[in-house]
């Protein structure tokens, strides 16, 4: 699957995640991360994201995420809306 | 019996809420993906909702989805989302007849699809027009599914072109006719949100109200509603103390070989006998006995 355009799901409200995909000129897939939690789950967070990423299939992608403390099945499901909306 | 006292209805698209939803003690979370999702969003709340349902420990409480009505683009959309995370039921706006004999007939492909047991998801037609109101019988009985109707009196009235007022002497029909059909197929009569959350006299009013017609329990639009609804529902004790006594004179009579008895002077047969057993029983559930 392609990302062929900017799409964007999420809100700035606590517990949510704001995530914003467009395609990477530079192909691979790029994960730009802001979060309340950093220190202790950003990684964990990228994880997530990536993963979600590789279960579409796609192998080019940039995503820039702001996240205010969202559990695993925000973020998947901000990140799967976005990529759909991308399509 | 399973109790269903109160449904708290959870904006579909808000992260926070839906995950706090199991610890608020309602019977019911009514997960919403109609009125409180916004248009260009109906999208990502249907993800967020089939993630949550597949995720979240939601507790004591079923999950119900509230759909998005048939007739719009979103509505079957939500179906086939949805029901393969396997909520207990979902909630269809503006219910025709016609409308849960499609969700019928969607769920049972879904279901043989994904290897569910057959009729495990369950429906609630929400009554909020004048032609669901008309219909309601037959749109509990075009469905083995149907558990409960939710009476919407907001729509309603707005269909009909009357003022809702906070005495809902103009809803006492509509709620007469649901809890009367309900009874009829032993389903449950949810009562439509009283929504002004300053007002807690005229809430505790209206559930009495409601009670005393046949509904056996009431929707919420906010967390602090519960209690109050769970309260006025529950049997009370002296109803509970009678029932007892109802249960212990129909042993002794049996005994002693009688079919029909007397209690305080009042002669006891199977109704009374019948309602002091539903009594007992929700009070069970209800944790008073």
């Amino acid at each position: 699957m392609e990302i062929k355009r900017i799409a964007k799901c999420g809100t700035f409200e606590s517990n949510d995640i704001y995530v914003i995909v467009e395609p990477n000129s530079d192909g691979g897939v790029e994960i730009n991360l802001e979060s309340i939690v950093m220190k202790q789950f950003g990684e964990q967070i990228k994880k997530t994201i990536d993963e979600t990423v590789k279960s579409f299939g796609i192998k080019s992608i940039k995503i820039t995420a702001k996240d205010r403390g969202a559990l695993d099945y925000t973020i998947k499901s901000r990140v799967e809306t976005a990529i759909k909306r991308a399509l | 019996m399973k109790l269903r006292r109160s449904m708290l209805f959870i904006p579909g698209n808000n992260p926070g809420m839906i995950q706090n939803a199991g610890v608020l003690g309602a019977d019911s979370i009514i997960l919403d993906l109609e009125d409180a999702v916004a248009v260009t969003e109906k999208d990502s709340a249907r993800i967020l909702v089939r993630n949550a349902i597949k995720t979240l420990d939601f507790y004591n409480s079923e999950i119900v989805v509230r759909i998005n009505p048939l007739s719009t683009d979103f509505g079957f959309e939500d179906i086939k989302e949805i029901a393969k995370v396997k909520p207990h039921a979902l909630l269809i706006p503006k219910a025709t007849e016609e409308d849960i004999k499609a969700c019928d007939d969607i769920l049972k492909r879904i279901e043989e699809y994904e290897r569910f047991e057959n009729n495990h998801i369950k429906l609630f037609p929400l009554i909020e027009t004048a032609y669901g109101l008309e219909n309601v019988y037959n749109i509990i009985k075009a469905s083995d599914r149907v558990e409960g109707v939710l009476l919407g009196a907001e729509d309603l009235t707005a269909d009909l072109g009357i003022k809702r007022t906070r005495e809902g002497e103009e809803i006492f029909y509509a709620r007469c006719k649901v809890a009367s059909a309900c009874r009829a197929f032993r389903v449950d009569a949810i009562d439509t949100p009283f929504t002004d959350l300053n007002d807690y006299d005229g809430f505790v009013e209206d559930i009495k109200k409601a009670k005393s017609i046949g509904m056996t329990g009431k929707a919420a639009i906010n967390p602090r509603q519960i209690d109050t609804i769970h309260d006025v529902f529950a049997p009370s004790k002296e109803e509970i103390e009678y029932a007892k006594r109802v249960m212990k004179a129909q042993e002794d009579a049996k005994r002693e070989g009688k079919g029909v008895f007397s209690l305080d002077g009042k002669m006891v047969d199977a109704p009374i006998i019948q309602r002091a057993d539903t009594i007992l029983e929700k009070a069970k559930l209800s944790g008073l006995l």
